[in-house]
């Protein structure tokens, strides 16, 4: 499903910006992987590269996506092949209706696969529909898309987005960050109600909370640009429990 | 969309001669067959334009640069055109129009109105016209022209022609009085709500009516209408200067809703050209009356425009809704006026300003508290989008409160489209240039929501086709 390759990539317009340092990772379809690191590790840089988000620049090796190299793809194209990113921090868009937005995205992969759209009621009946799913207040709906939305509120909209999307690869990056506990039971609900074997997961998190309910495949640990570990569920309870310290240190990059 | 639909007629032997005289003024008067006051009026404005002009009174306070006008090398009046002049059916019409109708989502049947076939082959378009024409009469309301109402409704025209835009008020406004050519009239009377937007289904009406356009609404007491001025489509203008005059009387408890969006020529991408547009605009409210302007403004290589309303009534309520765009090298200088004179009186003013290309525009506004108006609110919120970075955007309040019960709040912001949203949006797919579109719309939805249903979208796509080249 997913290659990524001796991956560097820097921020475009800061000097000395490399960010990502040589990453590796692999994904089969129906795998999912989680991913934990430091703050300012590169778990959010990773995500939004993997997108096709233009502010970086891949330096170096590759992204293949179901056999391809996608680095030339911009972000809509990327998203029409089934990566979906569920942000940090969803951006605000005023005046722009949730259901607007997510006709118009859903109306967009359509068109790009050559299926055909759905007409105004099956997307109002589908919308509905997973507003219930996923409980997301339905008030909420009426506003513009995030504008106002509470922190947690708006990580359940993007589970709305991704449950009417259902991309094949779809990163979540820290969408359990500041979620009570029943959100955080909606977000597993929604990803393991997608779980199938052709569909894939990359979870980036700094708890082991989430993948309590949702079991990983593999877990690695980011730390100076790169996936300096790799394990099981067993990893991530060690980070909960000491820290980074020990991958810090080993793991000094050749450079510093 | 590169703007292509201007073409120069043949000049008929009907039209008046170059320049501007009281010949001029006299044989405009006689085209149109007027009585003797109303010939006297435009003299007077004439003779008024000319110490204006002496005075070197043309407006310059305006942040628009442009050429200094010859109004003497001009045509003040050109024959209406005859039936047949245009081409004879859709398949004759300029195929880059058809496409803008289909950008626009412009209804089937008034494409060939716009468009300008021959009105003969367009059997459905006018028997729509004519059904709603019987609907208003049995209601009473009037809606013509400006001659035919000079013509059957002289009283009212007498009584409030000038009665709120004095032919006295600017430059502007003096020279359309001394030259106006024709325009509509709306009379609702008292109690009447008008079941239809005006204009909808007469979009075409005011073609033809040439480069100085008047316009007279009457609002009796207790009545509503909603009005709307303009079309999306790219309308040929032979003309460079505009006019125009609308004044509107809202009586005591009625209501109007004056909708416009406008889409005139902008001039090339370089900046040639292009229709100059210098409007008066200003509603009455009497006691508990409510004025409503919207406007969606995107065509025109000069836009001078400041849609008011006289809150002369208790009680009564003002509102301007405004989406102004500029793109290229085309500068607006747009805003309004409330002028509280009545207690309770409330005003609202919502300007979005769209800069793009090199384009200039700057929202100009005055809320102005007479001592007479207790208690009175006005709430202004006025932003800018940046779109490039050639482009300017501007605003000029000003603020004068002689009630100390006043209260006024001023909201003002200006930002770009942010590379966050933009990436947001791509990533679940949508393109770059809907997505620029999706933005800019939304962050344009507190005007365009004001406009009649059927007209919000339009008015959305428009917004889009003026911006083609200047994002993505
Ligand atoms: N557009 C950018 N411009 C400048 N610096 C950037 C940019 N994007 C990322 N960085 C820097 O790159 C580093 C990695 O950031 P990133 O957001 O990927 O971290 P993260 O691992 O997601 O952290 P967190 O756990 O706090 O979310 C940080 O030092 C950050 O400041
Ligand atoms: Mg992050």
């Amino acid at each position: 499903m997913l290659e990524v390759t001796n991956l560097h990539a820097r921020v475009v317009d800061v000097e000395d910006g490399e960010i990502l340092k040589g990453l590796n990772l692999t994904i089969k379809p129906g795998e999912i992987h989680a991913i934990m690191g430091p703050n300012g590790s590169g778990k959010s840089t990773f995500a939004n590269v993997l997108a096709g988000r233009i502010d970086y620049e891949v330096t170096d090796g590759d992204i293949k996506f179901e056999g391809e190299s996608i680095l030339e793809t911009p972000a809509d194209e990327r998203a029409h092949k089934g990566i979906f990113l569920a942000f940090q921090y969803p951006a605000e868009i005023p005046g722009v209706r949730p259901w607007q937005f997510m006709k118009a995205a859903l109306d967009a992969k359509h068109e790009s696969s050559g299926e055909k759209k759905l007409s105004v009621r099956e997307f109002s009946k589908l919308f509905d529909s997973k507003v219930a799913e996923v409980k997301i207040n339905p008030d909420l709906m009426k506003r513009s898309l995030n504008e106002g939305f509470s922190g947690g509120e708006k990580k359940r909209n993007e589970m709305l987005q991704l449950a009417i999307l259902e991309p094949k690869l779809a990163v979540l990056d820290e969408t359990d960050s500041g979620l009570d506990v029943d959100a955080m039971r909606i977000v597993a609900d929604a990803v393991n109600g997608l779980r199938s074997p052709d569909r894939s997961f990359i979870l980036v998190t700094h708890y082991n909370r989430l993948l309590n309910h949702i079991k990983p495949d593999v877990v690695h640990v980011l730390a100076n640009g790169q996936l300096v570990e790799t394990g099981g569920p067993e990893l991530a309870v060690e980070v909960e429990r000491e820290g980074y310290k020990r991958f810090l240190e080993e793991h000094v990059p050749a450079n510093a | 969309m590169e703007y292509r639909w201007g073409f120069v007629t043949d000049v008929d032997s009907d039209d008046a001669p170059k320049g501007l005289s009281e010949d001029t003024v006299r044989f405009i008067s006689a085209k149109k067959e007027e009585p003797e006051w109303l010939l006297e009026w435009r003299l007077k404005a004439f003779r008024h334009w000319l110490t204006l002009e002496a005075d070197d009174a043309e407006p310059t306070w305006a942040k628009v640069k442009y050429p200094k006008i010859d109004y003497q090398d001009m045509i003040y009046y050109s024959a209406p055109k005859k039936p047949g002049d245009g081409p004879q059916s859709m398949d004759e019409v300029d195929p880059e129009l058809l496409e803008a109708f289909d950008k626009l989502g412009v209804p089937l049947h008034e494409r060939e109105k716009l468009a300008g076939v021959a009105v003969d082959a367009v059997f459905d378009s006018v028997s729509v016209a004519t059904t709603f024409a019987d609907q208003l009469e049995k209601l009473g309301i009037i809606f013509c022209s400006f001659n035919e109402a000079v013509k059957n409704h002289p009283d009212l025209v007498k009584k409030y022609l000038g009665s709120v835009v004095p032919y006295t008020d600017n430059f502007f406004a003096t020279l359309n009085s001394a030259v106006f050519s024709d325009g509509s009239f709306a009379y609702v009377p008292p109690g009447v709500k008008c079941p239809i937007e005006l204009m909808t289904y007469f979009r075409i009406n005011t073609e033809g009516s040439g480069q100085f356009e008047r316009t007279l609404l009457i609002a009796d007491k207790d009545s509503y209408v909603s009005y709307l001025e303009g079309c999306t489509a790219p309308i040929r203008r032979t003309s460079q200067l505009h006019a125009a005059v609308v004044e509107l009387v809202a009586l005591d408890d009625a209501e109007i809703k004056y909708s416009t969006v406008q889409n005139w020529f902008p001039g090339t991408k370089e900046g040639v050209g292009g229709v100059y547009n210098f409007v008066t605009k200003r509603g009455r409210a009497d006691k508990n009356a409510k004025i409503s302007w919207t406007q969606v403004e995107t065509g025109s290589a000069i836009t001078w425009k400041y849609p008011s309303v006289i809150l002369r009534g208790d009680n009564s309520v003002g509102e301007f809704y405004s989406v102004a765009l500029t793109n290229n090298h085309q500068q607006a200088d747009t805003g309004t006026k409330m002028i509280h004179l009545g207690k309770n009186t409330k005003s609202t003013i919502v300007s979005k300003g769209i800069s793009a290309g090199f384009g200039q525009n700057t929202y100009r506004g005055q809320v102005k508290i007479m001592p007479g108006a207790e208690n009175a609110t006005n709430h202004t919120q006025c932003d800018s989008l940046l779109i490039g970075d050639k482009c300017g955007a501007h605003t000029v309040p000003y603020i004068e409160v002689q009630n100390p019960t006043a209260r006024l709040e001023h909201e003002a912001s200006t930002s770009k489209v942010s590379d966050d949203q933009l990436f947001y949006l791509m990533q679940r797919g949508i393109s770059e240039e809907e997505a620029h579109h999706m933005i800019i719309t939304g962050w344009s939805r507190d005007v365009i929501k004001e406009l009649p249903f059927e007209f919000a979208m339009e008015a959305s796509q428009l917004l889009k086709v003026s911006l083609e080249g200047a994002v993505g």
